[in-house]
């Protein structure tokens, strides 16, 4: 009887993790991994951090030595795109025209950039930071920049802007909302963000729309925003957030929203699917009820895992706890737990200073932890969130109340 | 060049030759050594480096950080000895170093 197979589309973190964890659980069948990019499995964080600063190189960034995928019996198709899903005949198709047929199937597509919707947006030279080619060409260009635009002050668009603040480039930052990273965090972390960012040499400016790209001898040379003013730069990035790559599946009939639904098992409508990372949206008991698709590495893994246990013959509902970290030069953020709009803030330590966490309540309970520079509180919070001990607002607030007498002691059951 | 021994949970050891400058977690990687998750790559993020460092090699060893210190602290996994290998840079008083893995970094 021929090995059974598992199919994996994309290469990123979670298709990564997938793979090596099968293997970690002794699962025996074929494994092939399937990565539209050229290279070698590689980790995304470092990209717009230490990779951009040149701390980090090639070998550094990417997960395992080349020798790891043959020892582990891991067959990776580098540079090939899935084109199509046959679901009767659990086959998928490549655009070189191969075909893989599957046993099971996991989707760990991930997203794309999205781009600028402006005229120019086509230019080459209008940067990205999401692949490891775009973070090369971005890399190059910073090395003779004096000048950069930011569109978006997103996680990518701050990170990048640390760096490129750091390296001495002047930096300017525009963003619709009316406080950097607003989908993601308070509105107190937020302003710690703007303040820190001026005093690094930002220039973040909000409420600020980009109307137009300023194009010269087919080059971008800054752009235009809403109030009519014009900001030339040598360099404009672009971070404006992603879309799901759900293409694959919406051509298949799979259920997609924003996202690629998955159950509590994230196991698609299609029982020989699986969808995880950034391009599933699911459910589960951090999530508060609503559909939730994360972009995070975090995410990646833990879904990873759970899929491959699943495939392994050990199926269990994923249950991990959401969390995520940004560097942004002196800043380390640290989130634990899913917020949403309306939570209760309360600090603890000083939003004036370099170290405070926010503590998000939702009717009361602890939802979401944002902790700056303070990894005690974060690595606390995760475990008063996965074992959701009772936390009230009082007790957060109070900096002389220990939290951690909250948790049962070491050993007890809990 | 520098030689780890990790020994897994179940007591398999694995010698691996380390490059200076490394950190323990990335010669584990680089090795396929089982057992390092390294979930965040190794920016004190995520505590899926974890490794047991015992008896004399505890104190040959830069003491951690403030950061790596908290992180450990409030960290569920109390055995002694702790460290997160992603913190541990290999320099050549590292020859020999032995350092015991967790049954599971999740």
């Amino acid at each position: 009887m021929a090995q059974p197979v598992v199919a994996i589309v994309g290469s990123g973190q979670a298709g990564f993790q997938v793979a090596v964890s099968l293997r970690e659980l002794k699962y025996e069948g074929r494994v092939v991994m399937v990565g539209d990019e050229p290279h070698a499995p590689y980790r995304r964080p470092p990209l717009s951090k230490t990779y951009l600063m040149g701390e980090a190189n090639t070998e550094e960034v990417s997960f395992c030595s080349d020798s790891h995928f043959v020892q582990q019996r891991i067959e990776l198709i580098a540079g090939k795109r899935a084109v199509s899903i046959d679901r009767a005949r659990r086959v998928l198709r490549l655009d070189d025209d191969s075909a893989i047929e599957y046993d099971h199937l996991v989707l760990a597509i991930g997203a794309r950039n999205r781009p600028l919707p402006l005229a120019g947006a086509e230019l080459r030279d209008l940067f990205y930071l999401r692949t490891l080619s775009e973070a090369d060409a971005l890399r190059a260009r910073m090395a003779t920049a004096k000048s950069a635009v930011v569109i978006g002050a997103g996680f990518i668009g701050l990170e990048f802007a640390a760096v490129a603040a750091k390296q001495g480039l002047e930096v300017t930052v525009l963003e619709a909302a009316d406080r950097p990273m607003a989908r993601a965090i308070s509105k107190t972390m937020s302003d710690v963000f703007t303040r820190e960012h001026a005093s690094m040499g930002v220039r973040l400016v909000l409420n600020s729309r980009v109307t137009r790209l300023v194009v010269d001898d087919g080059r971008v040379r800054g752009v235009e925003t809403s109030d009519g003013q014009v900001l030339p730069a040598d360099l404009v990035v672009v971070g404006i957030g992603v879309i799901p790559n759900v293409e694959l599946a919406t051509s298949c009939d799979l259920r997609v929203e924003d996202g690629i639904v998955v159950d509590e098992l994230l196991q698609t409508s299609d029982p020989h699917i699986s969808a995880i990372g950034d391009v599933a949206t699911h459910v589960s008991r951090h999530t508060h009820g609503a559909r939730a698709r994360l972009e995070s590495v975090q995410n990646a893994c833990d879904q990873a895992r759970c899929v491959a246990r699943r495939i392994a013959g050990k199926p269990a509902e994923y249950d991990a706890l959401p969390w995520f970290w940004t560097n942004q030069g002196p800043l380390k953020l640290q989130i634990a737990g899913l917020a949403s709009a309306g939570c209760d803030e309360v600090v603890r330590g000083d939003p004036n200073g370099m170290s405070c966490s926010v503590y998000l309540f939702r009717n009361g309970k602890l939802v979401c932890v944002e902790s700056l520079n303070r990894p005690a509180d974060h690595m606390l919070a995760r475990r008063l969130l996965t074992n959701g001990v009772a936390v009230t607002p009082q007790q957060a607030a109070d900096g002389t109340f220990e939290l951690k007498s909250l948790l049962a002691p070491a050993g007890a059951p809990k | 060049m520098v030689k780890l021994i990790y020994i897994e949970a179940s007591g398999t050891e694995h010698v691996v030759t380390a490059k200076l400058g490394q950190s323990v977690m990335e010669s584990a990687v680089k090795n396929n050594v089982p057992g390092i998750a390294a979930d965040c790559g190794g920016v004190l993020a995520c505590a899926t480096c974890r490794v047991y460092v015992k008896g004399a090699w505890q104190e040959k060893l830069e003491p951690p950080s403030e950061m790596e210190q908290s992180t450990i602290e409030f960290s569920e996994d109390t055995t002694p000895g702790l460290r997160l290998s992603c913190q541990i840079k290999v320099t050549p008083e590292l020859d020999g170093l032995t350092v015991h893995l967790p049954e599971s970094q999740h």
